[in-house]
Protein backbone atom coordinates (compact mmCIF):
# COMPACT_ATOMS: atom_id res chain seq x y z
CA UNK A 1 0.00 0.00 0.00
CA UNK A 2 1.14 3.54 -0.73
CA UNK A 3 0.87 5.20 2.68
CA UNK A 4 -2.85 5.83 2.93
CA UNK A 5 -4.12 9.02 4.47
CA UNK A 6 -5.07 8.69 8.13
CA UNK A 7 -8.49 7.08 8.38
CA UNK A 8 -11.46 9.28 9.10
CA UNK A 9 -14.94 8.33 10.16
CA UNK A 10 -16.27 8.82 6.67
CA UNK A 11 -13.85 7.96 3.88
CA UNK A 12 -13.36 10.67 1.30
CA UNK A 13 -11.68 10.57 -2.10
CA UNK A 14 -8.51 11.90 -0.46
CA UNK A 15 -8.26 8.72 1.62
CA UNK A 16 -7.72 6.73 -1.58
CA UNK A 17 -4.96 8.92 -2.99
CA UNK A 18 -1.34 8.10 -2.36
CA UNK A 19 1.43 10.55 -1.59
CA UNK A 20 2.88 10.12 -5.07
CA UNK A 21 2.13 12.79 -7.64
CA UNK A 22 1.17 11.60 -11.11
CA UNK A 23 3.76 12.26 -13.80
CA UNK A 24 1.23 12.29 -16.61
CA UNK A 25 1.45 15.18 -19.05
CA UNK A 26 -0.38 18.28 -17.86
CA UNK A 27 -3.80 18.15 -19.48
CA UNK A 28 -3.96 14.35 -19.61
CA UNK A 29 -7.43 12.91 -19.04
CA UNK A 30 -5.99 10.27 -16.73
CA UNK A 31 -5.76 12.79 -13.88
CA UNK A 32 -9.50 13.01 -13.97
CA UNK A 33 -9.93 9.24 -14.15
CA UNK A 34 -7.79 8.88 -11.03
CA UNK A 35 -10.06 11.39 -9.36
CA UNK A 36 -13.13 9.42 -10.49
CA UNK A 37 -11.74 6.14 -9.18
CA UNK A 38 -11.06 7.64 -5.76
CA UNK A 39 -14.49 9.28 -5.71
CA UNK A 40 -16.13 5.99 -6.65
CA UNK A 41 -14.38 4.20 -3.80
CA UNK A 42 -15.50 6.97 -1.45
CA UNK A 43 -19.07 6.51 -2.65
CA UNK A 44 -18.80 2.81 -1.82
CA UNK A 45 -16.96 3.46 1.47
CA UNK A 46 -14.81 0.40 0.94
CA UNK A 47 -11.64 0.55 3.07
CA UNK A 48 -8.49 1.13 0.99
CA UNK A 49 -6.85 -2.03 2.31
CA UNK A 50 -9.71 -4.07 0.84
CA UNK A 51 -9.16 -2.72 -2.67
CA UNK A 52 -6.52 -3.81 -5.16
CA UNK A 53 -5.74 -1.92 -8.35
CA UNK A 54 -4.00 -4.04 -10.97
CA UNK A 55 -2.54 -2.66 -14.18
CA UNK A 56 -0.39 -3.50 -17.17
CA UNK A 57 1.98 -1.13 -18.93
CA UNK A 58 1.42 2.32 -20.34
CA UNK A 59 0.74 5.85 -19.17
CA UNK A 60 -2.61 4.99 -17.61
CA UNK A 61 -1.22 1.80 -16.10
CA UNK A 62 0.70 3.91 -13.62
CA UNK A 63 -2.53 4.44 -11.74
CA UNK A 64 -2.00 1.86 -8.92
CA UNK A 65 0.90 3.91 -7.54
CA UNK A 66 -1.32 6.94 -7.24
CA UNK A 67 -3.87 5.24 -5.02
CA UNK A 68 -3.50 4.28 -1.38
CA UNK A 69 -4.99 0.86 -2.13
CA UNK A 70 -2.97 -2.25 -2.71
CA UNK A 71 -1.59 -2.28 -6.22
CA UNK A 72 0.11 -4.43 -8.78
CA UNK A 73 1.80 -2.74 -11.74
CA UNK A 74 2.20 -5.82 -13.86
CA UNK A 75 3.24 -7.01 -17.27
CA UNK A 76 2.15 -5.43 -20.55
CA UNK A 77 -1.35 -6.62 -21.44
CA UNK A 78 -1.62 -8.94 -18.48
CA UNK A 79 -3.55 -6.84 -16.00
CA UNK A 80 -6.66 -8.97 -16.41
CA UNK A 81 -4.78 -12.23 -15.94
CA UNK A 82 -3.36 -11.03 -12.64
CA UNK A 83 -6.63 -9.45 -11.55
CA UNK A 84 -8.59 -12.60 -12.36
CA UNK A 85 -6.25 -14.78 -10.34
CA UNK A 86 -6.36 -12.38 -7.46
CA UNK A 87 -10.13 -12.13 -7.36
CA UNK A 88 -10.61 -15.89 -7.56
CA UNK A 89 -8.07 -16.43 -4.77
CA UNK A 90 -9.31 -13.55 -2.62
CA UNK A 91 -12.99 -13.02 -3.47
CA UNK A 92 -13.52 -10.75 -0.49
CA UNK A 93 -11.37 -8.04 -2.07
CA UNK A 94 -12.58 -5.37 -4.44
CA UNK A 95 -10.46 -5.81 -7.53
CA UNK A 96 -10.03 -3.13 -10.18
CA UNK A 97 -8.00 -3.69 -13.31
CA UNK A 98 -6.94 -0.60 -15.22
CA UNK A 99 -4.96 0.35 -18.26
CA UNK A 100 -5.03 1.86 -21.69
CA UNK A 101 -6.33 0.92 -25.11
CA UNK A 102 -2.96 -0.31 -26.35
CA UNK A 103 -2.34 -2.44 -23.30
CA UNK A 104 -5.87 -3.81 -23.09
CA UNK A 105 -6.95 -4.30 -26.67
CA UNK A 106 -3.73 -5.17 -28.47
CA UNK A 107 -1.24 -7.21 -26.49
CA UNK A 108 -3.91 -7.80 -23.86
CA UNK A 109 -6.72 -8.41 -26.33
CA UNK A 110 -6.98 -12.12 -25.78
CA UNK A 111 -7.11 -11.70 -22.02
CA UNK A 112 -9.86 -9.14 -22.54
CA UNK A 113 -12.04 -11.59 -24.48
CA UNK A 114 -11.67 -14.34 -21.93
CA UNK A 115 -12.07 -12.12 -18.90
CA UNK A 116 -15.42 -11.03 -20.33
CA UNK A 117 -16.31 -14.67 -20.99
CA UNK A 118 -15.31 -15.90 -17.53
CA UNK A 119 -17.30 -13.14 -15.84
CA UNK A 120 -15.24 -13.02 -12.66
CA UNK A 121 -16.53 -10.30 -10.33
CA UNK A 122 -14.07 -7.52 -11.04
CA UNK A 123 -14.09 -4.14 -12.74
CA UNK A 124 -11.94 -3.29 -15.74
CA UNK A 125 -11.36 0.38 -16.47
CA UNK A 126 -9.78 1.25 -19.80
CA UNK A 127 -8.58 4.80 -20.31
CA UNK A 128 -8.94 5.03 -24.06
CA UNK A 129 -7.12 7.81 -25.91
CA UNK A 130 -6.81 6.04 -29.27
CA UNK A 131 -3.00 6.17 -29.18
CA UNK A 132 0.10 4.66 -27.60
CA UNK A 133 1.17 7.66 -25.56
CA UNK A 134 4.04 6.26 -23.53
CA UNK A 135 5.94 5.18 -26.65
CA UNK A 136 5.36 8.52 -28.39
CA UNK A 137 2.25 8.32 -30.42
CA UNK A 138 1.80 5.16 -32.45
CA UNK A 139 -1.65 4.11 -33.66
CA UNK A 140 -3.44 1.81 -31.24
CA UNK A 141 -6.30 -0.65 -31.86
CA UNK A 142 -8.88 2.10 -31.34
CA UNK A 143 -7.15 4.69 -33.52
CA UNK A 144 -9.25 5.97 -36.38
CA UNK A 145 -8.09 4.48 -39.71
CA UNK A 146 -7.47 7.90 -41.23
CA UNK A 147 -5.43 9.42 -38.37
CA UNK A 148 -2.50 10.86 -40.27
CA UNK A 149 0.88 11.20 -38.59
CA UNK A 150 4.53 10.58 -39.33
CA UNK A 151 4.45 7.06 -37.98
CA UNK A 152 1.46 6.05 -40.09
CA UNK A 153 1.30 8.47 -43.02
CA UNK A 154 -2.21 8.77 -44.37
CA UNK A 155 -3.49 6.69 -41.48
CA UNK A 156 -3.31 2.98 -40.91
CA UNK A 157 -6.37 2.31 -43.04
CA UNK A 158 -7.32 -0.34 -40.50
CA UNK A 159 -10.78 -0.39 -39.00
CA UNK A 160 -10.81 0.61 -35.33
CA UNK A 161 -11.52 -1.98 -32.68
CA UNK A 162 -14.91 -1.54 -30.98
CA UNK A 163 -14.24 -2.61 -27.39
CA UNK A 164 -17.78 -2.24 -26.12
CA UNK A 165 -19.21 -4.51 -28.78
CA UNK A 166 -16.46 -7.04 -28.18
CA UNK A 167 -17.05 -6.93 -24.44
CA UNK A 168 -20.76 -7.44 -24.89
CA UNK A 169 -20.34 -10.26 -27.39
CA UNK A 170 -17.78 -11.95 -25.16
CA UNK A 171 -20.03 -11.99 -22.10
CA UNK A 172 -19.18 -8.98 -19.96
CA UNK A 173 -21.97 -8.49 -17.45
CA UNK A 174 -21.76 -4.69 -17.31
CA UNK A 175 -20.74 -2.47 -20.19
CA UNK A 176 -20.44 1.29 -19.87
CA UNK A 177 -18.75 4.26 -21.42
CA UNK A 178 -17.62 7.28 -19.41
CA UNK A 179 -15.69 10.45 -20.14
CA UNK A 180 -12.75 11.80 -18.16
CA UNK A 181 -14.11 15.32 -18.54
CA UNK A 182 -17.15 14.24 -16.52
CA UNK A 183 -15.40 13.14 -13.31
CA UNK A 184 -18.48 12.91 -11.10
CA UNK A 185 -20.43 11.04 -13.76
CA UNK A 186 -17.51 8.67 -14.32
CA UNK A 187 -17.27 8.10 -10.56
CA UNK A 188 -20.91 7.10 -10.42
CA UNK A 189 -20.45 4.70 -13.32
CA UNK A 190 -17.36 3.16 -11.74
CA UNK A 191 -19.19 2.73 -8.44
CA UNK A 192 -22.08 1.12 -10.28
CA UNK A 193 -19.70 -1.18 -12.13
CA UNK A 194 -18.04 -2.27 -8.89
CA UNK A 195 -21.42 -2.95 -7.30
CA UNK A 196 -22.67 -4.95 -10.27
CA UNK A 197 -21.90 -8.68 -9.98
CA UNK A 198 -19.59 -10.20 -12.54
CA UNK A 199 -17.16 -8.66 -15.00
CA UNK A 200 -17.76 -4.96 -15.42
CA UNK A 201 -16.14 -3.21 -18.35
CA UNK A 202 -15.92 0.56 -18.29
CA UNK A 203 -14.40 2.37 -21.22
CA UNK A 204 -13.38 5.89 -20.25
CA UNK A 205 -12.63 8.32 -23.05
CA UNK A 206 -9.50 10.01 -21.72
CA UNK A 207 -7.83 12.52 -24.06
CA UNK A 208 -4.10 12.45 -24.80
CA UNK A 209 -3.42 16.15 -25.24
CA UNK A 210 0.20 15.56 -26.19
CA UNK A 211 -0.16 13.21 -29.15
CA UNK A 212 -3.84 13.75 -29.94
CA UNK A 213 -4.44 17.43 -29.08
CA UNK A 214 -7.58 17.38 -31.20
CA UNK A 215 -9.12 15.18 -28.49
CA UNK A 216 -9.65 18.34 -26.43
CA UNK A 217 -12.80 18.59 -28.53
CA UNK A 218 -14.19 15.45 -26.90
CA UNK A 219 -15.74 17.58 -24.21
CA UNK A 220 -17.96 19.08 -26.88
CA UNK A 221 -18.75 15.70 -28.42
CA UNK A 222 -19.41 13.59 -25.33
CA UNK A 223 -23.02 13.41 -24.21
CA UNK A 224 -25.11 11.38 -21.83
CA UNK A 225 -26.79 8.31 -23.26
CA UNK A 226 -30.43 9.18 -23.86
CA UNK A 227 -31.55 5.68 -22.87
CA UNK A 228 -31.82 3.65 -19.68
CA UNK A 229 -29.49 0.68 -19.14
CA UNK A 230 -30.80 -2.55 -20.59
CA UNK A 231 -30.30 -6.20 -19.71
CA UNK A 232 -31.13 -7.16 -23.30
CA UNK A 233 -27.81 -7.87 -25.00
CA UNK A 234 -29.28 -7.58 -28.49
CA UNK A 235 -30.70 -4.15 -27.77
CA UNK A 236 -27.44 -3.08 -26.15
CA UNK A 237 -25.48 -4.30 -29.17
CA UNK A 238 -27.66 -2.28 -31.51
CA UNK A 239 -27.16 0.81 -29.34
CA UNK A 240 -23.42 0.44 -29.16
CA UNK A 241 -22.97 -0.35 -32.84
CA UNK A 242 -25.06 2.56 -33.99
CA UNK A 243 -24.05 5.27 -31.56
CA UNK A 244 -21.49 7.98 -32.29
CA UNK A 245 -18.85 6.67 -29.91
CA UNK A 246 -19.47 9.50 -27.45
CA UNK A 247 -22.58 8.15 -25.79
CA UNK A 248 -21.89 8.14 -22.04
CA UNK A 249 -23.63 5.94 -19.54
CA UNK A 250 -24.34 2.36 -18.57
CA UNK A 251 -25.17 0.69 -21.85
CA UNK A 252 -25.70 -2.84 -20.63
CA UNK A 253 -26.25 -4.42 -17.20
CA UNK A 254 -26.80 -8.16 -17.45
CA UNK A 255 -27.69 -10.84 -14.96
CA UNK A 256 -25.20 -13.61 -15.71
CA UNK A 257 -24.00 -15.50 -12.68
CA UNK A 258 -20.39 -14.56 -11.95
CA UNK A 259 -17.60 -17.11 -11.76
CA UNK A 260 -17.20 -19.16 -9.60
CA UNK A 261 -20.61 -20.60 -10.37
CA UNK A 262 -23.21 -21.51 -7.76
CA UNK A 263 -21.48 -19.54 -5.05
CA UNK A 264 -18.63 -22.05 -4.83
CA UNK A 265 -15.51 -20.38 -3.58
CA UNK A 266 -12.15 -21.82 -4.54
CA UNK A 267 -10.57 -19.93 -1.69
CA UNK A 268 -8.14 -21.89 0.43
CA UNK A 269 -6.66 -20.86 3.70
CA UNK A 270 -2.92 -20.21 3.62
CA UNK A 271 -2.47 -23.43 5.59
CA UNK A 272 -4.45 -25.49 3.06
CA UNK A 273 -2.49 -23.91 0.23
CA UNK A 274 0.82 -24.64 1.94
CA UNK A 275 -0.26 -28.26 2.51
CA UNK A 276 -0.69 -28.73 -1.24
CA UNK A 277 3.01 -28.00 -1.74
CA UNK A 278 4.18 -30.42 0.90
CA UNK A 279 5.16 -34.05 0.29
CA UNK B 1 -9.63 36.57 -3.56
CA UNK B 2 -10.18 36.09 0.14
CA UNK B 3 -12.77 38.80 0.28
CA UNK B 4 -15.87 37.06 1.55
CA UNK B 5 -17.94 39.25 3.79
CA UNK B 6 -19.85 38.05 6.82
CA UNK B 7 -22.71 36.02 5.40
CA UNK B 8 -26.36 36.84 5.76
CA UNK B 9 -27.75 33.43 4.97
CA UNK B 10 -30.80 32.43 6.95
CA UNK B 11 -30.58 29.12 8.83
CA UNK B 12 -32.35 26.20 7.20
CA UNK B 13 -34.91 25.79 9.99
CA UNK B 14 -36.49 29.07 9.00
CA UNK B 15 -36.88 28.06 5.37
CA UNK B 16 -40.17 29.02 3.75
CA UNK B 17 -41.59 26.93 0.98
CA UNK B 18 -43.00 29.86 -0.97
CA UNK B 19 -41.72 33.31 -1.61
CA UNK B 20 -43.37 36.54 -0.57
CA UNK B 21 -46.00 37.94 -2.96
CA UNK B 22 -44.62 40.34 -5.46
CA UNK B 23 -41.08 39.01 -5.11
CA UNK B 24 -41.25 36.68 -8.12
CA UNK B 25 -38.53 37.07 -10.70
CA UNK B 26 -39.58 38.51 -14.00
CA UNK B 27 -38.20 35.49 -15.86
CA UNK B 28 -39.48 31.98 -15.24
CA UNK B 29 -37.11 29.46 -13.63
CA UNK B 30 -34.82 28.00 -16.25
CA UNK B 31 -34.60 24.59 -14.65
CA UNK B 32 -37.44 23.08 -12.58
CA UNK B 33 -34.95 21.10 -10.48
CA UNK B 34 -33.09 24.24 -9.51
CA UNK B 35 -36.29 26.03 -8.69
CA UNK B 36 -37.09 23.65 -5.88
CA UNK B 37 -33.74 23.68 -4.14
CA UNK B 38 -33.97 24.15 -0.39
CA UNK B 39 -31.41 26.35 1.30
CA UNK B 40 -29.65 23.27 2.66
CA UNK B 41 -29.44 21.74 -0.82
CA UNK B 42 -28.28 25.01 -2.30
CA UNK B 43 -25.55 25.54 0.27
CA UNK B 44 -24.47 21.91 -0.01
CA UNK B 45 -24.10 22.46 -3.73
CA UNK B 46 -22.19 25.69 -3.19
CA UNK B 47 -19.88 23.90 -0.77
CA UNK B 48 -19.36 21.03 -3.22
CA UNK B 49 -18.46 23.48 -5.94
CA UNK B 50 -15.78 25.07 -3.77
CA UNK B 51 -14.54 21.69 -2.55
CA UNK B 52 -14.20 20.41 -6.11
CA UNK B 53 -12.30 23.57 -7.03
CA UNK B 54 -9.93 22.96 -4.11
CA UNK B 55 -9.31 19.43 -5.28
CA UNK B 56 -8.83 20.46 -8.89
CA UNK B 57 -6.41 23.29 -8.15
CA UNK B 58 -4.45 20.89 -5.98
CA UNK B 59 -4.28 18.38 -8.82
CA UNK B 60 -3.22 21.07 -11.26
CA UNK B 61 -0.50 22.17 -8.86
CA UNK B 62 0.69 18.58 -8.52
CA UNK B 63 0.88 18.27 -12.31
CA UNK B 64 2.89 21.45 -12.62
CA UNK B 65 5.25 20.43 -9.84
CA UNK B 66 5.83 17.09 -11.51
CA UNK B 67 6.92 19.00 -14.61
CA UNK B 68 9.02 21.49 -12.65
CA UNK B 69 6.84 24.48 -13.48
CA UNK B 70 7.02 25.65 -9.90
CA UNK B 71 5.82 29.20 -10.42
CA UNK B 72 2.50 28.10 -11.87
CA UNK B 73 2.27 25.26 -9.35
CA UNK B 74 2.54 27.79 -6.53
CA UNK B 75 -0.16 29.88 -8.14
CA UNK B 76 -2.55 26.93 -8.36
CA UNK B 77 -1.72 26.03 -4.77
CA UNK B 78 -2.67 29.56 -3.74
CA UNK B 79 -5.97 29.28 -5.64
CA UNK B 80 -6.67 26.01 -3.82
CA UNK B 81 -6.13 27.76 -0.49
CA UNK B 82 -8.55 30.54 -1.40
CA UNK B 83 -11.23 28.11 -2.50
CA UNK B 84 -10.66 26.07 0.66
CA UNK B 85 -11.32 29.15 2.79
CA UNK B 86 -14.54 29.75 0.88
CA UNK B 87 -15.61 26.18 1.47
CA UNK B 88 -14.88 26.51 5.20
CA UNK B 89 -16.82 29.75 5.37
CA UNK B 90 -19.83 28.12 3.77
CA UNK B 91 -19.74 25.41 6.42
CA UNK B 92 -19.53 28.06 9.12
CA UNK B 93 -22.46 29.96 7.64
CA UNK B 94 -24.62 26.90 7.88
CA UNK B 95 -23.29 25.84 11.27
CA UNK B 96 -22.16 22.55 9.80
CA UNK B 97 -19.26 20.80 11.49
CA UNK B 98 -18.79 18.83 8.29
CA UNK B 99 -20.43 18.86 4.87
CA UNK B 100 -23.66 16.94 4.38
CA UNK B 101 -23.45 13.54 2.72
CA UNK B 102 -25.18 14.83 -0.41
CA UNK B 103 -22.29 17.22 -0.99
CA UNK B 104 -19.54 14.65 -0.52
CA UNK B 105 -20.47 12.13 -3.15
CA UNK B 106 -20.36 14.60 -6.01
CA UNK B 107 -23.07 16.57 -7.72
CA UNK B 108 -24.23 16.26 -11.27
CA UNK B 109 -23.59 19.74 -12.58
CA UNK B 110 -25.37 21.45 -15.46
CA UNK B 111 -22.34 20.65 -17.61
CA UNK B 112 -19.83 17.85 -17.04
CA UNK B 113 -17.68 19.74 -14.58
CA UNK B 114 -18.39 21.84 -11.50
CA UNK B 115 -18.73 25.46 -12.62
CA UNK B 116 -15.61 26.65 -10.82
CA UNK B 117 -13.35 23.85 -12.05
CA UNK B 118 -10.47 24.57 -14.39
CA UNK B 119 -10.51 21.81 -17.03
CA UNK B 120 -7.51 19.48 -16.98
CA UNK B 121 -7.09 19.61 -20.72
CA UNK B 122 -6.37 23.34 -20.70
CA UNK B 123 -3.01 22.83 -19.03
CA UNK B 124 0.33 23.08 -20.78
CA UNK B 125 3.64 22.17 -19.22
CA UNK B 126 5.18 25.49 -20.29
CA UNK B 127 2.24 27.64 -19.27
CA UNK B 128 2.96 30.83 -17.36
CA UNK B 129 1.24 32.56 -14.43
CA UNK B 130 -0.83 34.68 -16.80
CA UNK B 131 -2.27 31.51 -18.33
CA UNK B 132 -3.11 30.13 -14.89
CA UNK B 133 -4.92 33.34 -14.06
CA UNK B 134 -6.70 33.26 -17.40
CA UNK B 135 -8.04 29.80 -16.51
CA UNK B 136 -8.98 30.96 -13.01
CA UNK B 137 -10.78 33.94 -14.50
CA UNK B 138 -12.88 31.71 -16.74
CA UNK B 139 -13.71 29.51 -13.74
CA UNK B 140 -14.77 32.49 -11.61
CA UNK B 141 -16.89 33.84 -14.44
CA UNK B 142 -18.60 30.49 -14.80
CA UNK B 143 -19.27 30.37 -11.08
CA UNK B 144 -20.75 33.87 -11.23
CA UNK B 145 -23.08 32.84 -14.05
CA UNK B 146 -23.99 29.66 -12.19
CA UNK B 147 -25.11 31.50 -9.06
CA UNK B 148 -26.91 34.08 -11.18
CA UNK B 149 -28.84 31.30 -12.86
CA UNK B 150 -29.69 29.72 -9.52
CA UNK B 151 -30.84 33.05 -8.15
CA UNK B 152 -33.08 33.53 -11.16
CA UNK B 153 -34.52 30.04 -10.84
CA UNK B 154 -35.02 30.00 -7.07
CA UNK B 155 -38.56 30.11 -5.75
CA UNK B 156 -37.64 30.56 -2.09
CA UNK B 157 -36.41 33.94 -0.87
CA UNK B 158 -33.60 32.61 1.30
CA UNK B 159 -32.11 30.62 -1.56
CA UNK B 160 -32.37 33.58 -3.89
CA UNK B 161 -30.71 35.86 -1.33
CA UNK B 162 -27.89 33.36 -0.77
CA UNK B 163 -27.41 32.84 -4.50
CA UNK B 164 -27.29 36.57 -5.17
CA UNK B 165 -24.80 37.02 -2.36
CA UNK B 166 -22.53 34.30 -3.71
CA UNK B 167 -22.93 35.67 -7.24
CA UNK B 168 -21.76 39.05 -5.99
CA UNK B 169 -18.75 37.47 -4.32
CA UNK B 170 -17.82 35.64 -7.51
CA UNK B 171 -18.14 38.93 -9.36
CA UNK B 172 -15.64 40.43 -6.93
CA UNK B 173 -13.31 37.51 -7.56
CA UNK B 174 -13.53 38.13 -11.29
CA UNK B 175 -12.43 41.71 -10.76
CA UNK B 176 -9.59 40.63 -8.49
CA UNK B 177 -8.28 38.07 -10.96
CA UNK B 178 -8.41 40.64 -13.75
CA UNK B 179 -6.38 43.03 -11.63
CA UNK B 180 -3.91 40.27 -10.85
CA UNK B 181 -3.53 39.50 -14.55
CA UNK B 182 -2.55 43.07 -15.24
CA UNK B 183 0.22 42.79 -12.68
CA UNK B 184 1.79 39.62 -14.07
CA UNK B 185 1.61 40.73 -17.69
CA UNK B 186 0.95 38.78 -20.84
CA UNK B 187 3.49 36.15 -21.89
CA UNK B 188 5.50 36.34 -25.09
CA UNK B 189 3.94 34.86 -28.21
CA UNK B 190 6.51 32.07 -28.31
CA UNK B 191 5.89 30.93 -24.74
CA UNK B 192 5.10 27.38 -25.88
CA UNK B 193 8.27 26.95 -27.94
CA UNK B 194 10.27 24.02 -26.68
CA UNK B 195 13.64 23.37 -28.35
CA UNK B 196 13.37 19.72 -27.39
CA UNK B 197 9.67 18.91 -27.57
CA UNK B 198 8.24 15.57 -26.41
CA UNK B 199 6.38 15.11 -29.69
CA UNK B 200 8.41 13.91 -32.64
CA UNK B 201 5.70 13.50 -35.23
CA UNK B 202 4.45 17.05 -35.59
Amino acid sequence: MNQPAPPTEVLTAANYKSVYKPIWCPGCGDFSVLSSVTKALAILQVPPHEVVVVSGIGCSSRIPAYTSCYGFHGVHGRALAAATGLKVARPELTVLAAGGDGDGYSIGGNHFLHACRRNVDLTYIVMDNHVYGMTKGQASPTTEPDWDNKLSPGGTGIRAFNPLVIALASGANFVARAFSGDPNGAAQIIAEGIRHPGFSFIEILSPCVTFRPEQREWKRQAHHAPVAPTDDAARAARRIMTDDGFNIGVLYAGDRTPYPLNGRSPQLTPEQLAAEFQT
Amino acid sequence: MNTRKKPHVAPPAKEKSAEAPGARATQPPADPEKAHLSLVEFMAQAWAMEAEAVQRYGELADAMEAHNNLEVAAMFRTMAQYEGKHADQLLAEMGWSEPPIMARSGFRWPSFEAPENVPFEDLHYLMQPWHALELALAAEQQAERFFGELARAATTPSVRRAALELQEEEREHVALVKAWMEKVGKPDRDWANDPDPPVHNE
